[in-house]
């Protein structure tokens, strides 16, 4: 049943911000790629156009460009050994799907991760002692220095046309930027946008406190912009939305405004839109992956394409589960630690609290999806942790992202839920009101982790990836912390009325949005046996395959973590290039 | 890009003012807003059906689907054409809705071809299975007669038409077949449905074969209406409530 | 995990005409029961009103009152050894779903079946000889007779008021009935409806040509009625919906007119509604089934219910994958021959012919039940001596609505669209009968029920597959049957007959057939070849009972409910006045 198809120089599986840089990569070097995306193949000129693309319902209330949970979804629970159910409607995390998945539906913020973030244990362990990490805390360090790394996430950043202001020049800290940022070869490539009237009572608040506030490095640019690779980008309208949307200006950078319009032109790559990966076919003897089994959506015929290197860019929950369909590698096992596939499943701690303001004329309709004023005095190890209880930080920033009516209604507390009071003090609050909030870093936890679910399929009748996850001990402490922080921030701000502050307490819940920051499960490291990957992001058990996105992240800090998708991309790309492609074989020997 | 530059009110309206001619709609309708059109050349125009913002469909969809509809039910001595009864607007709903998405439909792999006897095996749903199809029809068109379909002369129309009705149309990966079938039996529904979902405007299809519609309460006239002539006025759910 | 609730006397899985009706007798006997339904809890008064009841497109083509199948549905293949696929979408029949199952959305087409049917073996061989039956025919006699039900029969007609004129009383043939009917002891409960237009002309042109036409029964009543459990059904308004919708006026029987308002006023039972029979729990050393596990749908927590006495009355289908999943009985093999559970699979083979008349056919007033029929090519009405095939069936004429989406028949030659297409629908709307050669359905060996292997429903439950195709038996009848309804339709003095179209080719998920599925759980009187005795006691499981047309050995070419009506009222006489004095095998094999 399953038609062969020629072979081909490299298969990128996922056309989103990874599989489009790196076959872009591969493409200039000459190499013949096919690039398989599951959803469809979408355009912003014909499928972002104003006015539909401004319908709330559509797209944030029914998310339309979102993973459609009845052709896959994921399971959860939250301890091994209890039932993982599905989660049959998304809430917490949005995965994209179509042509430039998750990064079409972004907001844009573009973050380097710290200096701190690349070598977690090491510092740790330097700063606290060899014992002050807790056994179940199973962080690692990344596998590249933020320094050897730099030159990547400028990369990414100029791909993005990304508009902030450095904190950190080459060494040389810089007011108004982020002074706690490694340092930087080069300024953004643009200048900041404008400030939003959230953003400058945050930042006098700040600085009132002595921390040290500065704008988000946002992909929704400041001016119109041509990237290194040609592609033309327009200015910001500050339309209000980014999230769960496409951009109709692509202003806001992703994959289908910053890549692929250079990349669908190129004669070496080959896009198959509505194409579902169904397995990586492995040769255990030979240490290779050698084609990639999907199914045509449209037709529903199943095809294998052969490939002398095949690169795994889809989302982080998929890669993880494509590797365990495949039998790649050994599932991560926690009851005896071992085993790396599914291991360090990481997600993001954060804590809101909504803030009103009579006399302040917010107007939240007015945004963009990263448009904050931020500060990283609390984030990472920027602070002394001696005694705390628990490692890491929050990022804390406030601005809102949008005002959209459906969605974006924040009222004081005690108003009631309907009725004439609960529409004035709609009619009062809704251009009085954002909120502040702390998004804190997630570490690795021995009891946190992915693996096939033994009950549920997809669509296609393959097992649904299992999450096991919770929020632990490291987790709620870090949270209580940042929350109280950022509540004494709000309070210097004078709002009005505050809401409670929301630290992150109780389980984990799939309903209520967070984040859509999920990392982990084909982490690296320096060991086959802790690790799915090596540092060039190469999978131990297969010289030829590729797994790029978060799921490398061995634990996730802080901040957003498209920055260092994107860099590691590059990262990747560039050590294919320049050094498997000569001597195609182990770039560490283990 | 001129499809991008008319809003889609404007197409719609432009749809229904140039009648059965919709093969001139994207130009008529751009030459129509840039003329701004006199009052008294509308006015002698036939009313025209309230214009609907579309909820799925995207204007070149609309644009085929009217041009199919505009075939299969001209307009004539017998009723206004499809578009302006109002099944463009029909279809729109019907996809954008819970049918369209593929609700109450079993959509478990794997999927395989499986004889005709076998019934709907694609894993598209029925939004996609249309998005589908437009894209193929408008790509054979192309390859055929040199432009999209609903470009096409009211004459060429009818015969791609026909020639997907005879199986003959070799769509790339699509069948074309099916498709057509597809095509008419939404026609049919948008046609002959209650106006309720938009379709059948001012009941015309009703009206044209004499059938009354509701309440449908014979218990007392069965008898005497047996092998009679009768004309009662259609009455649709709308009318009833 | 799964929690439980108290112990009852019986529970009725599926709360359609069978489990209502066993209900109630069941509760008048003094027993507890639980009715248990997979799906919504209607009323007619508030989900079938009008205006909003008369919407072609919201219940005849977007089912609104079907089974969903992304929740269940089955796989279909023609032979053995094929890859059966999932019917993705309903579209040759429906199963129906909520409360009242198929009995809320049928025609109300209400027969007896022939005397012969119910010993179709024994007569067959008799009549024709040993060897006249081909190997493959699987068909076999039901262990019951035509005699044996027809007090039933009748109790099924008085609850459903069925409107028709009897052709044989006491053994006397009556003018203007149903000549080949088996003898009644009781007229039915209500006059003939008014007859369309369509049938007066059918009816004197079969007349002319020597047959025996008669007004069809049916439950749509023609007068207001109360019937024995006190309920009150209204009077046909004609309106041309009865299948695949509710009845606003209440005069098309169902469960939810006939039985259930009674039923629920009864302390003794509980209904359940959206509740999911997902497995039954049988006690295979104690051969009985102790209860049944559901999901409730509300809440999605998975349910116990013991019983003592436990009903299987939902569709054939489910009746069969219920007892396949519980391993009760040997699941049925094509290749032995060997196994019960799944044998003898049946449909029903429907062939017609369309023509064109001068006449003013007002096809809107209409009820579900066809006008009017002839039995004189039903069964084993006709010598079969050299035809190559064994059964028949009525041929009547159409009659059952003019919604327009789908019942627009046009002369042969006509475009399929365009402005001639719209002239030939304005000129012939009103002018256009069908006749239907409605057709048996035998036994064969190689049409059978069991699990899929690969699709499941959204209870990761297998599928059921059906390996099914028309055979050479139907082919044959089906070109004889609907060859004289063609006769038939000339006579009616036509000015076009289409050609007529009898059953051939493959069967197809995909051309709209009739919802008429038997089989899977046959009665019998042998074990070895029957999955329940002759009081739908089964036969691995004193305590189990299963309803419906799934007991049926194969399927005749009348429409099956008033069948099943009759077959839940003799079990339920068996349970009460047999089974509850000395509980065990009621039948000793």
């Amino acid at each position: 049943m399953v038609t062969r198809l020629k072979e081909t120089d490299a298969v990128v599986i996922g056309i989103g911000w990874t599989g489009s840089i790196l076959a872009l990569e591969l493409a200039k070097a000459g190499l013949n790629v096919v690039g398989l995306e599951r959803g469809a193949a979408r355009r912003p000129d014909k499928d972002f156009a104003t006015p539909e693309i401004r319908d709330e319902l559509t797209y944030a209330v029914r998310q339309k460009l979102v993973q459609d949970p009845a052709v896959e979804t994921f399971t959860m629970r939250h301890e091994s050994g209890e039932t993982a159910l599905p989660i049959r409607r998304f809430g917490a995390f949005l995965p994209g799907m179509g042509l430039g998945g998750a990064g079409t539906i972004w907001n844009g913020l573009t973050w380097r991760f710290l200096p701190f973030d690349h070598q977690l244990r090491s510092r740790i362990e330097a700063r606290y002692g060899k014992s002050a990490i807790p056994v179940d805390m199973t962080i690692a360090d990344w596998q590249m220095s933020y320094d050897e790394l730099e030159p990547f996430y400028e990369r990414f950043e100029k791909l993005c046309g990304t508009s902030g202001k450095a904190g950190n020049l080459r060494g040389t800290r810089i007011d108004g930027g982020n002074i706690f940022e490694g340092p930087r070869q080069s300024d953004y490539p643009n200048r900041p946008l404008t400030q939003s009237q959230a953003g400058a009572l945050f930042e006098r608040a700040a600085k009132s406190l002595g921390y040290h506030p500065y704008p988000t490095p946002a992909s929704t640019i400041s001016a119109a912009y041509t990237n290194p690779e040609g592609a033309v980008m327009g200015a910001c309208e500050y339309c209000g939305h980014c999230d769960r949307f496409g951009c109709a200006v692509n202003a806001k950078a992703s994959p289908n405004a910053s890549v692929l319009p250079i990349l669908l032109q190129d004669r070496h790559f080959t896009l198959r839109a509505d194409s579902f990966v169904t397995q990586i076919v492995y040769d255990k003897a030979s240490r290779k992956a050698t084609a990639v089994r999907y199914v045509d959506m449209n037709t529903g015929q199943e095809f294998e394409q052969p490939a002398g290197l095949i690169a795994l860019c889809s989302y982080t929950f998929s890669n993880t589960r494509l590797m365990l369909l495949s039998g790649i590698g050994t599932p991560y096992d926690p009851q005896t630690m071992t085993g790396a596939v599914g291991k360090n499943y990481c997600y993001q701690v954060t804590a809101p609290q909504h803030l009103f303001f009579a006399d302040e004329e917010i107007n939240p309709f007015m945004a963009t999806g990263a448009h904050a004023m931020n500060i990283d005095d609390f984030n990472g190890d920027n602070f002394d942790h001696e005694g705390l209880g628990f490692f890491g930080g929050a990022l804390i920033f406030a601005g809102p992202t949008h005002g959209r009516p459906i969605m974006g209604r924040a009222l004081p507390p005690g108003t009631p839920r309907w009725g004439r009071a609960w529409k004035q003090a709609t009619a009062q609050w809704y251009n009085h009101s954002f909120s502040i909030h702390a998004s804190g870093a997630s570490y690795a936890h021995r009891g946190n982790y992915l693996d096939l679910d033994p009950t549920y399929r997809d669509r296609l009748g393959r097992p649904l990836l299992r999450m096991t996850y919770n929020f632990r001990d490291n987790d709620r402490k870090l949270s209580a912390y940042v929350a109280e922080k950022a509540s004494g921030l709000a309070k210097a701000m004078n709002p009005t009325v505050m809401g409670p502050a929301q630290p992150r307490r109780g389980d984990f819940d799939v309903a209520p949005y967070q984040s859509t920051h999920n990392t982990g499960g084909t982490i690296m490291g320096a060991d086959p046996k802790t690790s799915v990957v090596n540092r060039y992001l190469q999978s131990w058990d297969a010289d030829n395959l590729f797994i790029l996105g978060a799921s490398v992240f061995p634990q996730n800090p802080a901040h957003p973590p498209t920055g260092a998708v994107g860099a590691l991309a590059y990262w990747a790309a560039q050590a294919i290039t320049t050094r498997y492609l000569k001597s195609p074989g182990k770039l560490v020997s283990a | 890009m001129v499809d991008q530059t008319i809003p889609r009110r404007n197409f719609l309206k432009g749809a229904g003012v140039a009648g059965t001619a919709v093969a001139a709609t994207l130009s008529s309708g751009l030459a129509a807003c840039a003329d701004g059109q006199t009052p008294s050349a509308a006015a002698a125009k036939p009313a025209t059906p309230p214009s609907e913002p579309l909820l799925t469909l995207t204007p070149g969809e609309a644009a085929f689907l009217s041009a199919v509809y505009d075939t299969f039910i001209p307009a004539d001595q017998f009723s206004p054409s499809g578009t302006d009864c109002g099944l463009v607007v029909y279809i729109d709903r019907q996809l954008a809705g819970a049918w369209g998405q593929g609700a109450r439909f079993y959509r478990m792999g794997p999927f395989l071809p499986g004889k005709p006897e076998q019934g709907y095996q694609l894993p598209l749903t029925p939004r996609e299975y249309f998005a589908n199809g437009i894209a193929a029809a408008n790509a054979w068109s192309r390859k055929t007669y040199g432009t999209p379909f609903d470009q096409l002369s009211p004459a060429d129309r009818d015969a791609a038409l026909k020639t997907m009705d005879g199986g003959k149309a070799e769509f790339v990966d699509f069948n074309s077949k099916r498709f057509l079938e597809t095509l008419y039996q939404s026609a049919m529904e948008g046609f002959f449905a209650d106006p309720i979902y938009g379709g059948n405007r001012d009941k015309v299809s009703w009206k044209m074969v004499n059938y009354p519609g509701l309440p449908a309460t014979y218990a007392t006239k069965a008898a005497e209406y047996r092998g009679k002539k009768v004309n009662l006025s259609p009455q649709s759910i709308a009318d009833l409530n | 995990m799964a929690k439980t609730m108290k112990h009852v006397d019986a529970v009725c899985v599926g709360m359609g005409w069978t489990g209502s009706i066993m209900a109630r007798e069941l509760t008048k006997a003094g027993l507890t029961v639980v009715g248990l339904e997979r799906g919504a809890n209607r009323t007619p008064a508030e989900n079938f009103v009008l205006p909003t009841v008369r919407d072609e497109l919201k219940y005849r083509l977007r089912l609104d009152t079907m089974l969903d199948t992304s929740v269940e549905t089955i796989t279909m293949r023609h032979e053995p050894g094929e890859t059966a696929l999932p019917m993705r979408r309903w579209e040759t029949f429906n199963m129906g779903d909520g409360l009242g199952g198929s009995g809320l959305h049928w025609n109300g087409i209400t027969w007896r079946f022939a005397p012969s049917e119910f010993v179709l073996r024994s007569h067959l061989t008799q009549r024709y000889g040993k060897n006249a039956i081909p190997a493959d025919v699987t068909i076999q006699d039901w262990g019951i007779t035509y005699d044996e039900l027809e007090p039933h029969y009748d109790r099924f007609e008085k609850l459903c008021g069925v409107s028709g004129k009897a052709g044989n009383l006491k053994g006397q043939i009556v003018e203007g009935g149903n000549p080949f009917e088996g003898p009644r002891q009781n007229e039915y409960p209500n006059k003939p409806l008014i007859l369309s237009q369509g049938g007066a002309m059918f009816m004197k042109a079969a007349q002319g040509l020597g047959y025996h036409p008669f007004q069809t029964p049916a439950s749509n009543s023609s007068a207001p009625y109360t019937n024995p459990e006190g309920l009150t059904i209204g009077q046909c308004q004609y309106c041309g919906h009865c299948e695949f919708f509710g009845c606003e006026s209440n005069a098309k029987a169902s469960p939810n007119v006939c039985v259930l308002p009674a039923l629920m006023r009864d302390s003794k039972f509980e209904l359940r509604t959206d509740s999911y029979v997902s497995r039954l729990i049988y006690d295979k050393h104690a051969r009985k089934v102790t209860g049944v596990v559901y999901i409730d749908r509300r809440t999605g927590e998975e349910i116990t219910q013991t019983a003592d006495i436990v009903i299987l009355s939902a569709y054939p289908f489910n009746n069969t994958l219920l007892l396949l999943l519980a391993g009760i009985g040997q699941p049925y093999d094509p290749h032995t021959g060997k196994g019960t559970v799944g044998k003898n699979y049946c449909y029903q083979t429907i062939g017609g012919v369309s023509l064109f008349v001068e006449e003013e056919i007002n096809p809107w007033i209409g009820t579900g039940t066809s006008a009017a029929s002839i039995d004189d090519f039903q069964a084993d009405n006709f010598d079969h001596g050299g035809l190559g095939f064994f059964g028949g069936g009525y041929i009547c004429v159409s009659g059952s609505g003019g919604r327009p989406i789908q019942v627009r028949a046009t002369p042969p030659g006509t475009p399929r669209w365009g402005t001639a297409w719209k002239e030939a629908n304005a000129k012939w709307y009103n002018h256009n009968l069908s006749l239907t050669s409605h057709g048996c359905n035998y036994a064969h060996r190689n049409n059978y029920l069991d699990l899929d292997p690969t699709y499941k429903d959204a209870i990761g439950r297998p599928l059921v597959r059906q390996t099914y195709n028309y055979r050479d038996n139907d082919y044959k009848m089906s070109a004889y049957v609907t060859a004289k309804a063609a006769e038939i339709a000339k006579a009616m003095g036509a000015k076009i007959v289409n050609p007529p179209q009898p059953r051939t080719g493959n069967f197809g998920a995909t051309n709209g057939q009739a919802t008429h599925h038997t089989g899977g759980c046959i009665m019998g009187t042998d074990p070895k070849t029957s999955v329940v005795n002759r009081y739908l006691q089964n036969w691995n499981a004193s305590n189990l009972f299963v309803m419906g047309g799934a007991v049926y050995p194969q399927n005749a070419g009348h429409n099956p409910t008033g069948t099943m009506g009759a077959l839940a009222y003799w079990s339920a006489n068996a349970i009460v006045n047999q089974y509850l004095k000395s509980p065990g095998a009621l039948v000793h094999a």
